[in-house]
This record gives structure tokens, C-alpha cells and sequence, in this order.
């Protein structure tokens, strides 16, 4: 466990990854405690408060008609909602997206890239489908599919990481390409271990660190292409807030009320800065194609 | 121009610091050393004694965590130490050339060979490009380069790693240096190109700088390489100068404990006495076995390389045969062939009895423990995200062991190849190459093959080191009664350890017979060459 050790330490020596693991610490920490922070419902609508200004204070008349005394921190919208509460909610549901997003994208991807990287057969007729597959605009593809499979929290999971998998397969092939080759490999192939193991125990771990990396890139642009989503309508439902579906709402009486907006955006931005910083961190550290020469 | 007895090169008690935290606390300790006009001296020692890094201080090339001093260094009555880098970059080129180990990676492979060695006439000189352009031809036939014209337009890949080493060697003597340097030069290439570069760097430096004869600074692991070429011998160890003296007092009544142990352990090149013909059934056996691949081109035309043609192998129990050659005489693939890694084009494989070339791979697994192979690179012949432990331990449970039984046996291995039991419990990169190998060949053992396959297993160590696995071989041979197939492109490891050697060149066996008879009496023309190749026959 030493080893595990010695690399926390180095990545903590990583300024990008200090970085980018506070601002993500805090906006879990700000999504964990949501109900805690001085929220209200998100969804509950009170007439009272029509575009009420940022920073003002008064009972907020929650769904089942009992008054809470509430500062709207951030005002609320045209339908009275406070917008406080629906962006910290809203974190929730990004990182949702972002961490679920991830890992399907990389999981698929993983077992494509292998099976390409390790089979010649399967290779032919996988990647030829997944240049199909990159051919066609990424955020096009998840449009369709949100339309075609309607607009859920796992639909628009799965809608924003198919077209992340080609890129992921392509990555993981490339690296079993040259895995394979490797003596330890073959020493196992010559110890007559079975080839799924191989490809899990010899393979898989030593192609982790750049699959990690980008793990965060593809949860970082996870959470631009849901807030992109939800802003032309085709994500989720209004009842479950996201940056994104705050964002478009809000876009309707922008010249007026530009807080609907610039609040979400305020937590966007960071969100996809640090998640990119902390991979660039990890990039630094793991890939020792970037690492400083010698040992 | 220096005068008669003042040295090219003086190096006076050198220090390099290593950074804090490293093994030790300098990579140079009180290193010092002359060379005169026309000397060649050459720095031995194994890796990790501090010698390229003693080279680099000269050329001023040191990593920025390498901090030089105190001591001097001294080119041509100029201290190196104290120069600045814009100085230092004029004198490196004009005032010592450089060769390193790798041409392929000294060379830049998107410009022509022409237009690099041009290049360093541009930066140093004042030449107008006709001039240039002669200088490059003329250097080229010099380096002794066939087809100089052809040679200057073309890349680095298109030529042979022979031809690459003359073009780095022409652009460190064009500007007539009066010290070069060479680094490891010869390593990377075959025995008989070595000799061909030997003979060369010894050529030019006779008849450079117009009768003044250059010094050579010649950084080499190997003892055969010294006895050829050296007129002194530098002998280095942990930083530290062992030994210093001539080539002849150095290897032939050397003083120091550290140099006798080192030339004890180059192999001689004379095969000790024969064992006795070991008898049985052979244990493994390729019969006519060929390999060709094939490849298309875009018009569909199959283009065949045939790496591997009717090689027929046998071995025995408790015997060792041993396959030399040069690089891309096939030999590593008749061994993939043999352990079944690659899929023969043609041939039979035999394992015992069991014929294995038409075997699927899942046939295949339940035979695998039969054969086992021993790669030559230690640091990649273990997966390193797995402890020493469980890679040992694969093979034994892939053949059905418990997990308990497993354990015992690897304790027991880690006994046998001299290491500690709680080394199972650690990672790769905590060992050293020497145990790294120690290691894989445990992982070998461990499923109890009948047949060991090492393919160049001792190439990538130091000469101590080799000696001690060899010596490991050799008894576990014994104690096992193994069949063992050595793949070597060194002739002295072949003539200490093999019963028999089968001679490769091109794809195809040239010959083969018993290891004394075979030195002796070379029939075929190429092993011939082969052996009179081999460095320092006197050692």
C-alpha cells in the first residue's frame, strides 16, 4: 500500500490537482447538504415571489401552504421558484450526470477497446462501426436519442455517453495493441492463463491510469452537453432542476432578470474548469509520457 | 593547437552531486583522468557506475538535478566547468564530437542524413553551401558509407543500424574535434557491425585533424570492446575510480578486487569440456518449422517475409542447446514458434509427444506447463501493477493448484532462485534487473515445465549479474534435469553454457554441432565471421 501512498503524495503535489479536487469538494459537499443550506423545494412555486430580487428576504409558501421565513440569495424566477435552491439542487443532478456519464462511457469503452485491441476479427467490424459512429456530431447524436428514448435521468445518461464511447474505445484499443505485445503477457499466455483473465488482470490495469484521465474529460464535457441539452429543451423535465433547464427558463427575460442565468453559470463554469484540471493533474502524474524525464 | 605533452582532455578529482534523496550522494566521486592526442581511453564499468554521466559533464550536457563541481574539467587548456552555454555549444561539434548508443534516436527521422551532418556545418562554419556540400560527400566516403550521393538524400529509416552509427560518427568527426566521445557506440549493434565500427572509429581517428591525431573518450560495459580498441582503461564503479591504468596492466594483472571480478565474469570464449550426451526422448522438437508473414499493399499484391525457414530443433532432458545469431536472424521467432507464442506457417511443433501445431489455444493450455519461457527485457517480463506473489503464483493455480499450495511452492522458488520470501510481497519496480530475472524465471519454474526456453534472458544484464544467473541456470538445470534452449547473439554465454549450438543467419540454420567442435572448427562461412566478430578473443 506504500505505492498507493507515494502517488497520493505525488498528486497532491500537483497545483492542478489540488484544484481541481477542492472546487469538486466543495460543490459535492454543497449537493450533499442541499437540504440543510436553506433551501426550499425547488420545484414549489410561490406567486408571491414572482422575480423577486437576489439577496431579498420573506416567507416562501411551500406546497403544502405552510410559510417558511427564506432569503432568496439568489432571487427567484417567473414562476416564484427560488433559484438558490434549484441551482443547488441542480448540482446534484450535474454531478449525477457527470460520474454516471463517466463511468459508462469508460466501462463500455474499456470492454470494446479490449475485445478490438485483443481480437483481430472483432476489430474489423468494431471500429469500422465506431468511425460511423464518430462521424457524427456529438451533440446531434444525443439529441436523437433523447428524443427517441424521451427524457430521463438515465436516458440522458446514456444519450450523452454513446458518443463519448468511440473516442474511449479507440484509446483502450490502441493501448492493448501494444499491451499485448508485452512479455508479461506473453508469459501469461505461455502459463496457459485463461485470455479473459489476461485481459482483466494483466491488461486492464496497466491501460487504468490514461483511461482515468479520461474518465474526467468525458465528465467534464458530460456536464456541458446536459446543461446544452436541457438549454434547447431535450433534457430533463423542469421538475428536476439542472443548471442547464434553470439556464433556459431563465433566458426568456435574460435583459431583465440576467441573475436566472449568470447563477447557474456561476457554478457551470468551475464544475467543468476544475473537473478539467484535476484530470490534466492526474494526467501529469500518471502518464509518464508528460512526466518530467528520468526516474 | 595543444603543445606535445599537454592532454586533450583533463579531468581533475570530478564531482557530480546526485539530487538529495538518491541512493547515493554523487553520481562522479573523484574522478581523474588525461587523454592525449591519439590515445583512446576507455571507461568501463557496469550501469549505474556513473560513466555517461562523467561523459555528459564533459560535453556539458549533464540534467538540470546533476550539479557538477567541485573539480575540473579541461579541453584543450579550457576549463569546460566555467564555460558558458553559448561556448560550450560552439565547442561541442568543433572541439569534441559525440556518439551515442541508439543511432536511430540520435538521429532526427524527418530530415535526410544529408541535411543533418549539413546542418552542423552551417551552425559552425562560415562555408558556402557548395563547400558544405562537398564536406558532407567527402565525410560520407570517409565514414566509408557505399552510395555516398544516395546516402546523403536518404532518411534515417531507410538505412541499416550500421550505416545509421557511420552517419552519427561522420557528424561527430566533420569539424575535425580534437576529442570525441563515444558513448556505449557498438551496443545496439550486431558483433560483426561492431567490428566494423571498432575498425572505423580506430581509422578515423588516426588520420584526423590534418595529421594531428584525435583523442577518443570511449564509454563501454564491455570487456572485449576494451581489449580491442583502448590504450588506457578506466575501470568504474559506484561513482568512484577502481582502477586506472593501460589496456594491458588493467586486463591482464588487474589490482583492484572490483576489476578481477569483472573480468572473471566475462565469459570465455573457449567452451569448457563436454558433458556427457544426455540420452531419452527429446522433450522438445520442431521439425522443418517456417514462418513466413504477409502483408498487402494497397493494390492488393501480397507482399511475404519469410522470417523463419525449415529450422528443425530438438532437446532433450538436462541438455542445453543454444541458438545464436544476429538481430533478425530469426532465432527469437523459431522460440516464439516453439512455445506455440506465434503460429508456425509450416512444420510441426512436438511437446513430448503431443504434436502442438494444429492445437487451438484452449487444446493448447492444459500442455502449456510442458514449455516456459524466459524473456530478456526484466523490466517488462513482470506486471508491474501485481505483487511478485500472485504473478508466480498464476502459473501453478492455472494448473490447478490450491491457493495454500501455491504459496509453499513459491516460497519454495524464491528459495531456489536465492532471493527472500518476502520479496512475494512486493511489486517489480522494487527490484533490480539481476532479481527481476531471478523472478521471471521463477514464475517459469513454478508450473514445473519440462522445457526451458530463454530467449536472450541474460542480454539486458550486467556481465556480474549474468554470470550469477547463468550460474542459476546451470543448477536448476541440474537439480531439475530441465531441457534448456538458450537464445543468444552472445558467443561467449553460448560457449560457457550450451551443450550444443545451432547457428542462425537469415531465417535458416546454417549449422550446428557440439558447442567445442563448432568454436573449433566453424564449417560454414558466416559462423566463421561470426567468431572472428566476437570482441577481445584474447579475454
Amino acid at each position: 500500500m506504500q505505492v498507493w501512498k507515494l502517488l497520493l503524495q505525488r498528486l497532491w503535489r500537483n497545483s492542478a490537482f489540488r484544484f481541481g479536487v477542492g472546487v469538486l469538494g466543495v460543490l459535492l459537499l454543497l449537493a450533499a447538504l442541499a437540504p440543510v443550506l436553506g433551501t426550499v423545494d425547488p420545484a414549489a412555486m410561490d406567486s408571491a415571489h414572482i422575480n423577486t430580487a437576489a439577496g431579498a428576504r420573506g416567507e416562501f409558501a411551500q406546497l403544502d401552504g405552510t410559510l417558511v421565513k427564506h432569503t432568496f440569495w439568489m432571487g427567484a424566477d417567473n414562476f416564484g421558484r427560488d433559484i438558490f435552491s434549484r441551482v443547488l439542487y441542480g448540482t446534484r443532478t450535474s454531478l449525477l450526470v457527470a460520474a454516471f456519464t463517466a463511468t459508462v462511457a469508460i466501462g463500455v469503452g474499456a470492454l470494446l477497446g479490449m475485445l478490438a485491441g485483443y481480437f483481430r476479427l472483432v476489430d474489423a467490424v468494431l471500429m469500422r462501426f465506431m468511425d460511423g459512429l464518430m462521424a457524427i456530431p456529438a451533440i446531434l447524436l444525443a439529441i436523437a436519442l433523447v428524443a427517441a428514448l424521451g427524457a430521463q435521468l438515465w436516458t440522458v445518461v446514456v444519450a450523452i455517453a454513446i458518443p463519448e464511447i468511440p473516442r474511449v474505445t479507440r484509446l483502450v484499443r490502441s493501448m492493448v495493441l501494444t499491451l499485448r505485445e508485452e512479455p508479461f503477457v506473453e508469459a501469461a499466455r505461455a502459463l496457459a492463463t485463461p485470455t479473459p483473465v489476461i485481459l482483466w488482470r494483466h491488461i486492464l490495469p496497466n491501460a487504468m491510469a490514461p483511461l482515468i484521465v479520461q474518465g474526467t474529460f468525458v465528465a467534464a464535457s458530460a456536464v456541458l452537453t446536459e446543461a446544452i441539452l436541457s438549454f434547447l429543451g431535450l433534457g430533463l423535465p423542469a421538475d428536476i432542476p439542472t443548471w442547464g433547464n434553470i439556464m433556459a427558463e431563465g433566458r426568456v427575460q435574460f435583459t431583465q432578470y440576467p441573475g436566472n442565468v449568470l447563477f447557474p453559470a456561476l457554478f457551470l463554469v468551475p464544475t467543468v474548469l476544475a473537473i478539467n484540471l484535476l484530470g490534466d493533474g492526474l494526467r501529469d502524474v500518471l502518464d509518464p509520457k508528460f512526466s518530467k524525464r528520468g526516474r | 593547437m595543444s603543445a606535445g605533452a599537454a592532454p586533450v582532455l583533463l579531468i581533475d578529482r570530478l564531482h557530480v552531486a546526485l539530487p538529495p534523496g538518491s541512493d547515493r550522494a554523487h553520481a562522479v566521486e573523484n574522478i581523474s583522468l588525461s587523454i592525449h592526442a591519439g590515445k583512446t581511453l576507455c571507461v568501463v564499468g557496469e550501469s549505474g557506475s556513473g560513466k555517461s554521466v562523467m561523459a555528459t559533464a564533459v560535453m556539458g550536457l549533464l540534467a538540470r538535478e546533476l550539479l557538477p563541481g567541485p573539480g575540473s574539467i579541461v579541453l584543450q587548456g579550457e576549463s569546460l566547468l566555467d564555460a558558458s552555454a553559448q561556448r560550450l555549444r560552439a565547442l561541442r561539434g568543433q572541439a569534441m564530437g559525440m556518439v551515442f548508443q541508439e543511432p536511430m534516436t540520435a538521429l532526427n527521422p524527418v530530415m535526410t542524413c544529408g541535411d543533418q551532418i549539413d546542418e552542423l556545418l552551417r551552425q559552425h562554419t562560415d562555408w558556402g553551401a557548395k563547400r558544405r556540400g562537398e564536406a558532407v560527400l567527402q565525410i560520407l566516403q570517409r565514414v566509408k558509407l557505399p552510395e555516398p550521393e544516395r546516402m546523403m538524400r536518404s532518411y534515417p529509416h531507410q538505412l541499416s543500424g550500421g550505416q545509421r552509427q557511420r552517419i552519427v560518427i561522420a557528424m561527430a568527426v566533420i569539424l575535425q574535434p580534437a576529442l570525441l566521445i563515444c558513448d556505449e557506440p557498438t551496443t545496439a549493434l550486431d558483433v560483426t557491425t561492431q567490428k566494423e565500427i571498432l575498425r572505423l572509429i580506430e581509422e578515423l581517428q588516426a588520420d584526423l585533424s590534418g595529421g594531428h591525431r584525435c583523442a577518443v573518450l570511449f564509454i563501454t560495459h564491455d570487456m572485449g570492446v576494451v581489449a580491442e580498441i583502448a590504450d588506457e582503461v578506466l575501470v568504474m564503479h559506484q561513482g568512484r575510480a577502481v582502477e586506472y591504468g593501460t589496456r594491458d596492466a588493467v586486463l591482464n594483472a588487474p589490482q583492484a578486487d572490483y576489476t578481477k571480478m569483472l573480468l572473471a565474469a566475462v565469459p570465455s570464449m573457449t567452451p569448457p569440456p563436454a558433458r556427457p550426451a544426455p540420452q531419452g526422448a527429446p522433450l522438445l522438437r520442431g521439425v522443418k518449422v517456417g514462418k513466413t508473414y504477409s502483408a498487402r499493399d494497397w493494390l492488393g499484391r501480397q507482399r511475404l517475409t519469410h522470417a523463419l525457414k525449415d529450422a528443425s530443433v530438438a532437446v532433450l532432458g538436462g541438455e542445453t542447446v543454444g541458438i545464436v545469431g544476429e538481430s533478425g536472424s530469426g532465432k527469437s521467432t523459431l522460440a516464439r514458434c516453439l512455445v506455440r507464442l506465434i503460429d508456425p506457417t509450416l512444420g510441426q511443433v512436438f511437446w513430448g509427444d503431443a504434436k502442438v501445431c494444429q492445437l487451438g489455444e484452449s487444446a493448447l493450455r492444459p500442455l502449456r506447463s510442458r514449455v516456459q519461457i524466459v524473456f530478456q527485457d526484466p523490466n517488462r517480463s513482470l506486471n508491474p501493477r501485481r505483487t511478485v506473489g500472485d504473478s508466480i503464483m498464476e502459473g501453478a493455480i492455472n494448473f490447478g493448484a490450491t491457493r495454500p499450495e501455491a504459496v509453499r511452492a513459491a516460497a519454495h522458488l524464491m528459495h531456489q532462485v536465492r532471493l527472500p520470501i518476502d520479496s512475494l510481497q512486493r511489486y517489480p519496480s522494487q527490484f533490480s534487473g539481476g532479481q527481476r530475472q531471478r523472478l521471471a524465471i521463477a514464475r517459469a519454474l513454478a508450473c514445473k515445465p519440462q522445457v526451458l526456453v530463454a530467449d536472450e534472458a541474460v542480454s539486458a544484464l550486467d556481465v556480474s549479474v549474468q554470470a550469477q544467473i547463468l550460474a542459476l541456470l546451470r543448477e536448476i538445470q541440474a537439480e531439475l534435469g530441465l531441457g534448456l534452449l538458450f537464445i543468444t547473439h552472445d558467443l561467449r554465454v553460448a560457449a560457457q553454457l550450451c551443450d550444443r549450438v545451432i547457428v542462425m543467419h537469415q531465417g535458416q540454420i546454417v549449422e550446428e554441432g557440439p558447442t567445442a567442435a563448432l568454436y573449433a572448427h566453424p564449417q560454414h562461412d558466416y559462423t566463421r565471421r561470426l567468431l572472428a566478430a566476437a570482441p577481445g578473443a584474447e579475454i
